[in-house]
Formats: C-alpha cells, sequence, structure tokens
C-alpha cells in the first residue's frame, strides 16, 4: 500500500459520511419547487443556494464525484434552516434536514470552522459558558453603545466578525436565573411549570423572561426555572456537530425529568422544538433517551400554545394596549412546531390593540440563528424584504416569538430608518395585564 | 474548454459571472429530468444584450457549445449541457421592462419568474395566461423556449398564443427583432412563433413582449365522479359540444385516484375510472349559466356523482385531488419521470387505456392525470433510476405509450418540449421529410452547431 492520499481516496471517505441518506436523497425529483421560497436563492440566485442544489452536491459526493471540498462546505452553509424548502416539497424530502446531515459530513471531514469552534468548545462547558456571558454583560456597556428605549446595542468600537452599525441584542448585566429565586410561588397554584428560559432569555432578552413570569403568575401558576439548565442545543445542532448538541439534549432531559413538571414551557420556537421534536430523533438510536425524550416532549409547550391550549389565560384581567400589531412568524414556530395561531389569539384578545397582518408573515427573517454572524449581508437583505412588508401594515408593534428573529429585526428597522418597537408577544400580554391592574 | 477561453468569458461578463469550480459546474449538470445530466467547462451569466451576442460570436468562432437555461425545471433534458461547453445562465435577466396598459402588452427580460410577471399585471386587472405547473419557478424565457402550457390551455391556449414580439441573439452574434406589438403581422416569415418552442437550438431570447387579457371577474368549479371511462370521455366532448370551453378540464385516471386517496383519505371512491374536474369562467351571469349547462352534461353521461363549489374553501377542497396528483406519485418511488404526450380531444380514454395496458404489460407504475379538455395527458411513471432491470422495463413502457399516442394522431408533447427525453420518438411522429425541413432550419441558423446541440431536432 502506498502512504500517498489520492483523490479517489479522499471521495471514498467522504461518500462513507453520507451513505446512509442515500435513500432521502434519492426522493428529490429535481423539480426545483424549493427555489420558490428558498430566502438565500432569491438573494444569491445560485443553483447550490437552493435545496435542490446542495442535495445534488451531496449526491455527487455520494457517487465518488465530488469531495466534502471548502465549496461544499460553503454551500452547506448557506441555508438559514427556515425548513420552506421541506413545506413546499411535493415529494415530502426533509431538505432542512439532509442540509444538517451535509453540515455533519463537514464537521466529520473537515472539522467546524475557527469561529464556531471556539464559540461552541465554549458551549460545552456550562459553568464557563456562563461566566463569559455573565462577563459580557457586566463589560458590554463598554463596546457596545445602547439604543435609546429600545432593548438594542449598536457597536462602540469594530468587533471581530460583526458589522459596525449592526444592532444586536444588550448582554444583561445580570442573568434572569440570577434575578429570580429559583422557584416564583403564588398562593394555591392550579400547576406548577418548569420554565426553559434558553440562552437568548437568560442572557439577553430578560425582559421576555419577567414578562413570562408575570403573565404566568397572573394566571396563578407557580414557575420553576431549574438553575442546572443549558443552551438547547439547536445553534450547535444545525451546525452540524450533532455530538456536542447530544451531550446539551442529554443534561437538559435529564435535569428537567427530576422535577415532575405538570408542564415544561419555552418563550422560544427553537426551544420548544429541541424539546418536542429534535431530542426525540437526536436519540432515534438509544430506546432509554429516546423514551424520556418522548416523556418530556409530551408537555412541553411554547408560551402562547399553552397559555391558549392548556392554561386558557385569564382574559377578565386585560387592560388595554393602544397600538397597531403586526406578527413576524419565527421559521421554528410556524414549519417546526406549526404554531402561528396561538401567538393570534393571543394579541387579538387584548383591548384596544389593532392587529394588522403583514404581507407573508411566515417568511423568513433572515437571521437563521448563528448564519447571520457569518453571512451578514446577506442576512441584511433577506430581512429589507420583511422590513418592507413590515413598513407597509404601518404597525406600530412587531411581536414575535423568538429572540434573534427579535434582534435581526429591531436591526432591520434601525438599518431602514423605522421607528417601531419589536415585542415578544408575551410582552404585549404582560403591558396588557399590568394595564388591568390601574 | 481551455484556460485562455475561460478568461476571455471573463472578460466579457467579468470575474465574478464565470463559475468554474467543480462543484458549481456539478450543480448545473442537471435540469429536472431524471436520467441525464453532463457536466458543462464553465456557467457564464451574462448581464444585457451586448454581453449575450459576444459570448455567442466567440463562442461561434470556436465552436463551444452553449446551453442556454434559466431555472432548469423542464421535464425533457432540455438544458442538460450534453456536450460541456458553457451553460449560459439567464436568471440576471430578471427586469418587468415595460407593462402598457393601452396596447395590453409587457415586455419583460427572460429572466422574470412568470408567476412575478402574473403579480406585476394583476394589479392592472390583467392576467398573462399560460400557468405552466412551475409558474412560481419557472423563467419566462424557459417557457417560451418550450412554449410552455398550464392548465387554462383549453381556453385560453399555450405560450405561443401570448408571445408578439422577441429580441434574440443568433448563434453568429447578431442581434434580431421579431414581431412587436401590432395586433395584426402578416409582414414576413413569423419568426417569433418559429423561435418560441425553439429550446435554445436556434437563437438566445434576451427580450420578450407578452399579450396580456382581462382577467376573468368569476369562476365556477365542479368535479364529477365516473365508473366508467367511456362516459367521462363522452362528457368532455359533451361540454365542448354544449358550445363551453371551460378554463380547465382535468382528469385523473383509476390508478392516480387510488393513489390521492391513499395519500389523502379524502374519501375518493377507489373503483371510479374517472374524475373530471371543471372550471368555467367569465362573465359572473355566463359563468352561472355554463355551470349548470356542464352540470347537466355530466349527469346525462353517467356521472356517479357531481359536485359544485360554492365558495372558494370548497373551491380548494376539490381541487385538491387534482393537486395531490404529481405530489402522491411522486412520493411513491424515487424517480418521477412526468410525460406530456397528447391526443386529440375524443381519443382521451383510448390513450388511457393504452397507457393503462403498457404499465400492466411491463409491470411499471403509471398513473395519469391531465389536462383532458385539450387532450394533454400527462403519464406519470414512478420508478427507481438506480434499479436498472426496472428502467430497462421503463423504457418499453414508454416506447408503447408515446407510439399509442402517435397512433391515434397524437402528439409527443403537448406542453413541455421534446429536448432529449422525445426525441428517439421524433422520426416516428414526424417522419423523414419534416425531420429533414426542421434540421435544415438548424444548419441555416447555427451552421457551426453550438446552440443545444443534439437536442430537439437531433444531431445534424
Amino acid at each position: 500500500m502506498s502512504d500517498e492520499i489520492t483523490v479517489k481516496d479522499i471521495n471514498a471517505h467522504d461518500k462513507e459520511l453520507l451513505t446512509d441518506i442515500q435513500d432521502a436523497l434519492a426522493n428529490c425529483m429535481k423539480c426545483g419547487n424549493c427555489m420558490a421560497v428558498c430566502p438565500i436563492y432569491k438573494e444569491i440566485g445560485k443553483e447550490n443556494a437552493v435545496a435542490r442544489g446542495k442535495l445534488s452536491l451531496m449526491e455527487g459526493v455520494l457517487a465518488g464525484k465530488l469531495p466534502i471540498s471548502e465549496k461544499f462546505e460553503e454551500a452547506m452553509g448557506m441555508c438559514l434552516s427556515c425548513k420552506a424548502c421541506a413545506s413546499n416539497c411535493p415529494c415530502g424530502v426533509p431538505a432542512d434536514e439532509l442540509i444538517v446531515r451535509g453540515r455533519q459530513a463537514v464537521v466529520k471531514a473537515r472539522g467546524l470552522g475557527p469561529i464556531k469552534k471556539k464559540v461552541f468548545a465554549l458551549l460545552k462547558h456550562r459553568q464557563l459558558f456562563d461566566f463569559s456571558l455573565r462577563m459580557a454583560g457586566l463589560f458590554g456597556p463598554l463596546s457596545f453603545k445602547k439604543l435609546p428605549g429600545k432593548m438594542g446595542n449598536i457597536a462602540r468600537f469594530p468587533m471581530p466578525g460583526m458589522d459596525v452599525k449592526r444592532v444586536t441584542a444588550p448582554m444583561s448585566a445580570t442573568p434572569l436565573r440570577s434575578q429570580y429565586p429559583e422557584t416564583i410561588k403564588v398562593d394555591k397554584p392550579k400547576m406548577r411549570v418548569g420554565f426553559f428560559t434558553g440562552c437568548t432569555i437568560n442572557y439577553m432578552y430578560t425582559d421576555v423572561g419577567q414578562a413570562t413570569l408575570n403573565v404566568l403568575k397572573a394566571n396563578n401558576i407557580e414557575v420553576v426555572m431549574p438553575s442546572l439548565q443549558h443552551c438547547c442545543g439547536t445553534p450547535v445542532f444545525y451546525s452540524g456537530d450533532v455530538e456536542s448538541a447530544k451531550l446539551f439534549a442529554k443534561h437538559n432531559l435529564e435535569t428537567f425529568d427530576k422535577y415532575n413538571f405538570d408542564y415544561i414551557i419555552a418563550s422560544c420556537g427553537s426551544c420548544t422544538e429541541a424539546f418536542k421534536i429534535e431530542y426525540i430523533h437526536m436519540f432515534k438510536d438509544d430506546p432509554k433517551m429516546k423514551a424520556l425524550a418522548e416523556k418530556l416532549s409530551k408537555k412541553t409547550y411554547e408560551i402562547s400554545e399553552f397559555l391558549v391550549d392548556v392554561a386558557k389565560f385569564d382574559k377578565t384581567k386585560l387592560g388595554p394596549v393602544n397600538a397597531t400589531v403586526t406578527m413576524h412568524d419565527p421559521c421554528h414556530m410556524v414549519r417546526g412546531i406549526k404554531i402561528t395561531k396561538q401567538p393570534r389569539e393571543i394579541l387579538k384578545a387584548i383591548p384596544g390593540l389593532k392587529f394588522v397582518e403583514m404581507g407573508k408573515p411566515d417568511r423568513c427573517c433572515g437571521s437563521g440563528g448563528s448564519f447571520s454572524m457569518a453571512h451578514y449581508d446577506i442576512s441584511r437583505q433577506v430581512n429589507d424584504r420583511k422590513i418592507a412588508d413590515i413598513g407597509s401594515t404601518k404597525a406600530d408593534i412587531v411581536a414575535t416569538s423568538c429572540g434573534t428573529c427579535r434582534m435581526h429585526i429591531m436591526d432591520g428597522l434601525e438599518q431602514n430608518k423605522m421607528d417601531k418597537e419589536t415585542l415578544h408577544v408575551i410582552q404585549i400580554l404582560d403591558r396588557s395585564y399590568q394595564a388591568g391592574k390601574r | 474548454m481551455q484556460q485562455s477561453q475561460i478568461d476571455t468569458l471573463k472578460q466579457i461578463v467579468g470575474v465574478d459571472n464565470v463559475l468554474t469550480s467543480v462543484e458549481d459546474l456539478y450543480s448545473y449538470s442537471y435540469d429536472a429530468t431524471p436520467g441525464h445530466a453532463h457536466m458543462p467547462d464553465a456557467v457564464v451569466k451574462p448581464a444585457n444584450t451586448n454581453e449575450v451576442s459576444q459570448i455567442l460570436k466567440f463562442a461561434n468562432t470556436n465552436k463551444i457549445p452553449v446551453f442556454t437555461r434559466g431555472s432548469g425545471t423542464n421535464l425533457c433534458a432540455g438544458c442538460v449541457p450534453t456536450k460541456g461547453g458553457i451553460v449560459l445562465l439567464m436568471t440576471r435577466f430578471n427586469k418587468i421592462i415595460d407593462i402598457d396598459l393601452e396596447n395590453l402588452v409587457a415586455t419583460a427580460e427572460p429572466g422574470v419568474v412568470v408567476a412575478d410577471l402574473n403579480t406585476a399585471v394583476a394589479t392592472h386587472g390583467l392576467i398573462y395566461p399560460p400557468d405552466p405547473g412551475t409558474v412560481a419557478t419557472a423563467t419566462l424565457g424557459g417557457t417560451v423556449g418550450n412554449n410552455a402550457g398550464g392548465l387554462r390551455g383549453l381556453k385560453y391556449g399555450v405560450t405561443k398564443h401570448y408571445i408578439m414580439g422577441l429580441e434574440v441573439v443568433l448563434a453568429n452574434g447578431d442581434i434580431m427583432n421579431t414581431g412587436g406589438k401590432n395586433v395584426k403581422d402578416v409582414s414576413g416569415y413569423d419568426m417569433t412563433k418559429l423561435f418560441t418552442g425553439s429550446e435554445g437550438t436556434l437563437c438566445v431570447i434576451t427580450k420578450i413582449i407578452v399579450k396580456l387579457v382581462p382577467a376573468p371577474e368569476a369562476s365556477k368549479a365542479m368535479m364529477a365522479i365516473f365508473s366508467d371511462l367511456d362516459d367521462a370521455g363522452k362528457a368532455v366532448s359533451g361540454i365542448i359540444a354544449a358550445k363551453i370551453i371551460p378554463a380547465t378540464l382535468e382528469i385523473l385516471d383509476n390508478s392516480t385516484i387510488r393513489t390521492v386517496e391513499d395519500y389523502m383519505k379524502i374519501g375518493l371512491p377507489l373503483d371510479a375510472q374517472a374524475i373530471l374536474l371543471i372550471e368555467v369562467d367569465g362573465n359572473p351571469i355566463v359563468v352561472a349559466e355554463e355551470a349548470d349547462k356542464v352540470v347537466k352534461v355530466l349527469k346525462s353521461n353517467n356521472a356517479s356523482s357531481v359536485n359544485m363549489a360554492k365558495d372558494s374553501a370548497e373551491r380548494d377542497s376539490l381541487w385538491a385531488a387534482r393537486r395531490a396528483a404529481l405530489p402522491a406519485l411522486a412520493k411513491l418511488r424515487p424517480t418521477t419521470f412526468v410525460e406530456d404526450a397528447t391526443v386529440p380531444r375524443n381519443k382521451v380514454p383510448d390513450f388511457l387505456r393504452a397507457v393503462s395496458a403498457a404499465a400492466k404489460k411491463n409491470n411499471v407504475t403509471i398513473g395519469t392525470f391531465g389536462h383532458a379538455g385539450d387532450g394533454n395527458m400527462h403519464p406519470t411513471i414512478v420508478c427507481d433510476l438506480r434499479d436498472a432491470e426496472e428502467m430497462k422495463r421503463v423504457k418499453v413502457a414508454m416506447d408503447e405509450m408515446f407510439k399509442a399516442a402517435i397512433a391515434l394522431g397524437g402528439t409527443l408533447s403537448g406542453e413541455h418540449g421534446i429536448g432529449l427525453g422525445k426525441l428517439p420518438w421524433m422520426e416516428e411522429q414526424h417522419g423523414p421529410i419534416s425531420m429533414n425541413v426542421m434540421q435544415s432550419i438548424k444548419r441555416t441558423l447555427d451552421p457551426n452547431l453550438i446552440l443545444n446541440p443534439g437536442k430537439l431536432v437531433g444531431e445534424c
């Protein structure tokens, strides 16, 4: 045997990484319907920007015709994981999941990119992660300028990997879970729920967390925020680092299981999706963990879904919120956990609130979680279309149910010089309950 | 292609608009047709007519094949770069240049997506009627190149009925204009019609003038179920004989009905031999009258059930079965061939029987649905391209199917085009004289055979 590694050897090795999805890829009939809905394809117009092209590249690797190259990695990275392709596919091909598999193959063949590698290594270490985000909260004001009256920041000086003019979420000086005791008691609670805060709410949008707690309190529900909870794992999962994601999943499942809650709630579509759907998929080959994931999945609800379908939120205590509100549906809400009616039902129940539907409310805002860090320019183009749709509603407030959507829409409004608030649905409901007290 | 040739292309369109990485070339090696793929040497994205002209002049001098492409959604391998060379990607030609409300015409570039054109004209109460299944993705240029049809073909016709004029670049780089905004125009050979449907073999289209029509004010949808195929056939002819031209008149055969029912569980009778879906449109009063007449014709031809939609929600539920036809069939197996053999309207039942016979004889799964009103059927073959033995049987079944269509006085393609997919049967349909005439047109306009060579009329 020669020591020299040939192109053929590399291709043969790469091929093995994708063998188990061969049949799933073959189901794509190349009709190209995904082109109609892919936000990235709309901006870039290149075949390998759209699902059909990405799936074909994977087939090329499987056929031994292409290596898992830098260009392959680039193509797999050009995806917001918005799931629009999968939901528009006549053949039912789960292209979004297959693209994650493509990224997974990249991680195995080429390793994670340098920035993600550092961030995810930090993420794996729960205490260190907590510490560094707290530090960012304490020292954040030094590097970021707060936008007046909004939960937004603009960098004071250039940050690596970040556009100078970009609006980001402020890092909170005190994370949500440090602001409150682990259990928030109420008199004679009608139920006891576990609150999975997720990272954006714990470290950045603590206002959403506070609103969630206030609303649950107003509905006479005891809330526990298990102190050992960790990142849901979605960001690492979508980057293809499935093994790390599984570590997070296992930790969270075991942590929450111990409390034996009536329900588990989250105020973030992606976190809810992790508990409801992704964890079960992740442990498909581990019967014991899969059973645990299924058990907790049945108890898990997104906050608006929980308030409408389970807790039947108290409408008698609502006070007026005099504002025109429009709603952006986060991808992982509308196509992940398929929740669109409940947040609207909440908004429409609020006295004085005028609800206006924007054009294409379910189109991706362009954030794509960590996508916008690596590809801010494209992310901004996708978002500008969303901002135009928001603009034509003349709404005062944009409601959404996802931290990264909120951040990206806030940035878009600022870049497009539009003076509007961007809030989580639960914050508007909280305002209504506060107004009801007066 | 040599590096120096790639460099020349880069000089014409700019470095960023010439793609040569193996990944990019692989991405443009296929279209929506199973079983055909070939890598080009370069993907070139011109921005304007002048660049297209320079590219063709250069390619013609150096005898480099050029394969023009829009969204790549065609079903006949029409834009697969079978001989390498250049894929000419026209998606940067994405502007609607003008909507002329006095003449009811629009001028647009070929890279505009058909649905986007329709959205733009809808604000003026107008429609551009050709509506192929890929309307949300296909480019205008692609649909002109393939003379695409759609669901409304029976009443509104196909693409060629709406193309009034073109700007094209010939193989030698010359820029030529055909037709214009004149409703009546008999000056010279009708080059607009010749280039419409020429599948990129005669020229590259760079500008398109289309006719627009007022949007219908009202429409009414009906669905009828038949336990006898001939009764369904007679109902189709009966509707036309009653002097009603529905906008759509669709049929689903038994194997499609069973597949759809299995997939959607909407209560379709599994023993039904045909379902007809009819929609009339136009003036509200006329629409109501016509809908009643259609129902009478359906009942007098022994429809076992007839449903008329009362509102748009009911209309949607009637359409559900038709809309699910392709997805339901496509989900059965990995590979899907959607064909479009077309026969005279009164031969539809005969053709459906011939397709079923070919499927049974060769043990191949074929579901047929399609536009019964204009005889345009979509026999849809589902199989697995990776199974060589099955593919042999699929080929035989296809051969029997196309020959049956020709024997019934039909044609190989009603709306998808010939490309490579249906090339083997062209001589059978047209005979040697027609083939020779078509090939000499090709040789005259493209003497070096650089434009989509080997397609539509074959090797010249």
